[in-house]
């Protein structure tokens, strides 16, 4: 058996870095100094795999990658990079002794790098600042690196200059890592025990999880106990990526790679979950990673219901891959049989819905997103709610969840990022200036009108300038109300919402307006209403039909009058009955993108 | 002169136009006048093939197009003398076509009705509809027809025309009813997608389809206000109590309104003959070459089984003021629908002699197609079973 790596030749590392700021570039550049590609192996961004990760230039999942570097190991673990993932970060993180913070040298520090780099230093991880793309005419390394020096506490001049894309500073990076970052520090000799902090499904081999091990170590046929779940498994196979799998006998204290467990059921090893030897076991998990509750929440059907099992083992499939989505069956009388899916936010949601269409292809409609709020009832008992329609009529208090919001832009525009916060019932809470012409902004703000455009009408305002992250900042009660839609008398589940009372009468009045719109006359008179509780705040009328005829019919149209007939007939099916009016699923389609559409 | 076959309706169907009208979508053939006579000589030849068909004595004939009256006016009469005598004898005509000769000689040779194409009394909308005729050819048609001894006139109204105001519209109906015309028929344009009709027009009619929602209503109102029956969706005849007691209605329409079989000849015509659905190609060279050679005309046969007819004989039937008896319709109804449309106060059930029947209320006729879709039971699942949502 070959000798375990001692802890001290080590070195466990993550680069955090703002979208675009060049962390896959920079991983690529380090896979090919430390030979562990060739040039000609080289895919551009080799740790990006998933297509839709490629696609949208962002990371979602982390993935570990072992080089070497003058007798070092070194496993650079991916981190996602947006704002919806932060504590997907914070577990890979968790698996690290320390971080390289990259920025951009053109474009300082953005508001992700320093809610990432608070994170790193939360988890007492030794930052190694590097500014990244000197080469670029634009670029500004002094800038850069002051804010950088600032913002940690160092001296500019320990701030690393380099430039993925040529090559130019990156054996520095690695020295430095091997330098600076300190070694893994679990003991060899105690029980085993493994942090999950990722894990993919393969269809030939199971379950796969990627593991930092802290204490002791792992052997190949090893049988293994996963101490929150309790589920027992045998380690197949262990390995390392270096890049591409490759399976070896021991995993040691410090050491990260991967355990192929063979796990069928996607739900029986969670990520966050501590793995330990059932031959002699731990006493105690691991620290465990923050417990990250789905914030934001959407009900998403089959358009075509018998597509629902297959939605359901599609969102199953997610679920192994994506520890904070959850979901469960919700029943609608508009849209029919779907799940009640919960996300970290709006871009984990619009990933999530992309998979599901392009990897499963399932067609879907997606109700408009909401928040978890939480109700107080008269009886004092409080529910979570994650469906408008579950608040209760009758209720004492609603709170909602507020984000501490960070929004760092050039000074010209600070006037049109605060008129934007205002409208979205933001309170100031400070301003601050990151360098000549650079100000960062914070405040606070209910999540619930982030959800649904901020992010947009940030950009768009600020002429793409803003750069934005935000962290949950617990709940506070709100003046909110449930605003209820009726079709002929009865109500379309999928459409109430929750909304400040200064804006029911808006929003009430456009879904009703909109409605009418969507909805095809029909043979009588239908009434189409917005409520809060049994008070109509908004009423349309979608008008009888006055004439449906057709206009001539002899001895050679009776075919094609039939046939013509027998479609509009068989037509109906794909609509949804609500209140006895046959309303087209493109009709509720087009409500819900009302949100999405909304524009100021 | 017949034959000793059971089908009573015959349709002969004339081709030619001197042009093609922007929202036409029958099968026509412009000019080709050296064309008409073997034309003619092919019809003659399939009417020989078919004849055997019809019956001893052929209740209907009606000549279609086309311009029937368009045609070459040898080859017409040619055509004219070797169809069989029937009780009713219409002709297709358009106003421009019609002189005080035509006329005449249609009447001396069996013609009992001229269905004349007046679509409109406006100069301006006829433009729009590329038809030739001016207003004036209407009147002196008319009077040409009535001075030859027809004694039974139809005269066809287009409305939902681009730029048709309401105004035009009652001033076409005012116009039409001074004629005194003993039978109407009166559509609303269709602009076919893709028609040069529907790319010329299609956007303004859709602006103005709100506009013109009330129109087939003040067609109906209108008519039947002066007189007239309204007794099918696009049709209306002289009362009887203001026709001498005469039934008014197009006999020959009524056979397909009814369900009765039909022999159809020419290019493009449908027949119906035991349970059996066919159709010539509306290929004018190919129909031609076939029957010059002795063969039957290209054809699409379609096989129409008891249900398929009773279904058709419902969604025909309901076009009609009189009552669909239920038996006769079976199983093409959808009970539950029948019960929504009765409550909807769409459709009402009467107790006839034989049966319960049904028929459209007066705002179920304006929503006639709507209401039908919903009454025919769908086809994919057995009667009476409505799928869970």
């Amino acid at each position: 058996m070959e000798d375990l790596t001692p802890q001290d030749r080590i070195r466990n590392f993550a680069i955090i870095a703002h979208i675009d700021h060049g962390k896959s570039t920079l991983a690529d550049r380090i896979l090919e100094l430390t030979g562990a590609v060739s040039e000609r192996e080289m895919r551009e961004q080799l740790l990006d795999s998933m297509e839709l990760e490629r696609e949208r230039g962002i990371t979602i999942k982390a993935q570990a990658v072992r080089v070497r570097w003058k007798g070092y190991q070194l496993n650079l673990i991916d981190t996602p990079g947006h704002v919806d993932f932060t504590y997907e970060v914070s577990r890979s993180l968790q698996a690290c002794e320390g971080a390289l913070l990259v920025v951009d040298a053109a474009q300082g520090i953005q508001a992700q790098t320093l809610a990432n780099a608070y994170l790193a230093l939360e988890g007492n991880l030794e930052i190694v600042p590097v500014v990244n793309k000197i080469d670029l005419p634009q670029a500004d390394p002094d800038r850069a690196a002051a804010e950088l020096a600032e913002l940690l506490g160092e001296t500019p001049d320990r701030v690393l200059r380099i430039s993925a894309k040529t090559g130019q500073g990156v054996e520095d990076v690695l020295d430095a890592i091997v330098e600076r970052i300190p070694p893994p520090s679990g003991d060899p000799d105690a029980p085993a025990r493994a942090l999950v902090f990722d894990s993919s499904y393969d269809q030939y081999r199971g379950v796969v999880a990627f593991v930092r091990v802290a204490d002791g170590s792992f052997e190949t046929r090893e049988p293994l106990r996963a101490m929150a779940t309790g589920t027992e498994l045998v380690a197949e196979e262990l390995g390392v990526m270096s890049p591409a799998r490759e399976p070896v006998d021991r995993l040691g204290a410090g050491e990260v790679g991967y355990v192929v467990t063979g796990l069928k059921d996607v739900s029986r090893l969670r990520v966050g979950d501590t793995l330990t030897s059932r031959r002699r076991p731990a006493s105690e998990p691991l620290p465990g990673y923050r417990d990250v509750k789905p914030m934001v929440f959407a009900g998403i059907f089959p358009t075509d219901s018998d597509e629902y099992p297959a939605l359901r083992d599609a969102l199953e499939r997610l679920k192994l891959n994506d520890a904070s989505l959850t979901y469960e069956p919700e029943t609608s009388q508009a849209l029919g049989f779907g799940f009640r899916c919960g996300f970290l936010g709006l871009l984990h949601m619009e990933i999530v819905r992309e998979r599901l269409e392009r990897e499963f292809d399932l067609d879907l409609l997606i109700t408009a997103p909401t928040v978890a709020y939480r109700a107080t009832k008269r009886d004092g008992t409080v529910v979570e709610v994650h469906n408008p329609i579950e608040l209760p009529r009758e209720v004492e208090r609603v709170e909602e969840p507020y984000v501490k919001a960070s929004i760092i832009v050039p000074k010209d525009y600070v006037g049109a990022v605060m008129e934007l916060a205002n409208e979205r019932r933001g309170s100031f809470d400070h301003l601050e200036y990151l360098s000549e012409g650079r100000v960062l902004l914070s405040y606070e703000l209910p999540l619930a009108e982030i959800v649904v455009d901020f992010y947009d009408q940030l950009k768009s305002r600020t002429r793409g300038y803003a750069s934005f992250d935000y962290e949950l900042a617990g709940f506070k009660p709100g003046d909110l109300t449930r605003v209820d839609v009726l079709v002929a008398g009865e109500q379309v589940d999928a459409l109430s919402l929750i909304v400040h009372r200064d804006a029911a009468y808006e929003r009430g009045r456009q879904l009703v307006e909109r409605l009418r719109e969507e909805i095809p006359r029909q043979l009588f008179d239908v009434p189409v209403q917005a409520a809060i509780g049994s008070r109509v705040i908004a009423r349309e009328t979608v008008k009888a039909k006055r004439k449906d005829v057709l206009a001539k019919c002899y001895g050679g149209d009776i075919t094609r009058k039939r046939k013509l007939l027998e479609r509009q007939k068989r037509g109906k099916k794909r609509m949804k009955q609500v209140g006895g009016v046959e309303v087209p699923q493109e009709a509720f389609l087009a409500v819900l993108n009302l949100d999405a559409e909304r524009k100021r | 002169m017949s034959g000793s076959g059971a089908v009573r309706h015959l349709y002969v169907h004339l081709p030619f136009c001197a042009h093609r009208c922007g929202y036409c979508d029958f099968v026509t053939v412009v000019g080709r006048r050296d064309e008409h006579a073997s034309y003619v000589d092919a019809l003659l030849a399939e009417l020989a093939l078919e004849r055997e068909l019809l019956a001893e004595q052929v209740e209907t004939v009606f000549l279609g197009g086309g311009t029937p009256t368009f045609t070459e006016p040898r080859a017409l009469v040619r055509l004219l003398e070797a169809l069989p005598e029937a009780e009713e004898v219409t002709v297709e005509a358009n106003p421009e076509t019609v002189t005080p000769e035509l006329a005449r000689r249609l009447v001396g040779l069996g013609v009992t009705r001229v269905s004349l194409g007046v679509q409109s009394f406006q100069r301006r909308l006829l433009s729009v509809l590329q038809r030739r005729a001016a207003p004036a050819d209407v009147r002196r048609a008319v009077d040409a027809l009535r001075a030859a001894g027809i004694a039974n006139l139809s005269l066809d109204l287009l409305y939902g025309v681009p730029g048709q105001s309401e105004a035009d519209l009652d001033a076409d109906l005012e116009e039409a009813i001074a004629l005194a015309p003993e039978h109407l028929s009166c559509y609303e344009l269709e602009a076919k997608p893709g028609t040069r009709f529907a790319h010329a027009h299609g956007a303004e009619l859709a602006r103005q389809a709100e506009r013109m929602e009330g129109y087939f209503e003040r067609v109906v109102e209108t008519l039947v206000a002066a007189g007239y029956r309204w007794y099918e969706t696009a049709n209306f005849c002289r009362a009887p109590a203001l026709a001498e007691g005469r039934d008014l209605r197009a006999r020959h329409n009524l056979g397909y309104w009814l369900g009765h079989d039909y022999l159809g000849l020419g290019v493009g015509a449908v027949s119906t003959i035991a349970g059996t659905r066919r159709r010539n190609l509306p290929s004018l060279v190919g129909y031609v070459r076939a029957l010059a050679a002795g063969e039957p005309p290209p054809r699409a046969l379609e096989p129409l089984d008891d249900r398929t007819r009773r279904r058709e004989l419902l969604l025909l039937g309901l076009r009609l003021d009189e009552p669909v008896r239920l038996v006769d319709v079976g199983d093409a109804l959808d009970r539950d629908a029948l019960d929504r449309m009765e409550s909807l106060g769409l459709v009402e059930l009467l107790a006839s002699g034989r049966g319960e029947a049904l028929r459209l209320t007066r705002r179920g006729r304006f929503l006639g197609g709507a209401v039908t879709a919903e009454l025919l039971a769908a086809l994919e699942e057995p009667v009476g079973v409505r799928v869970a949502s």
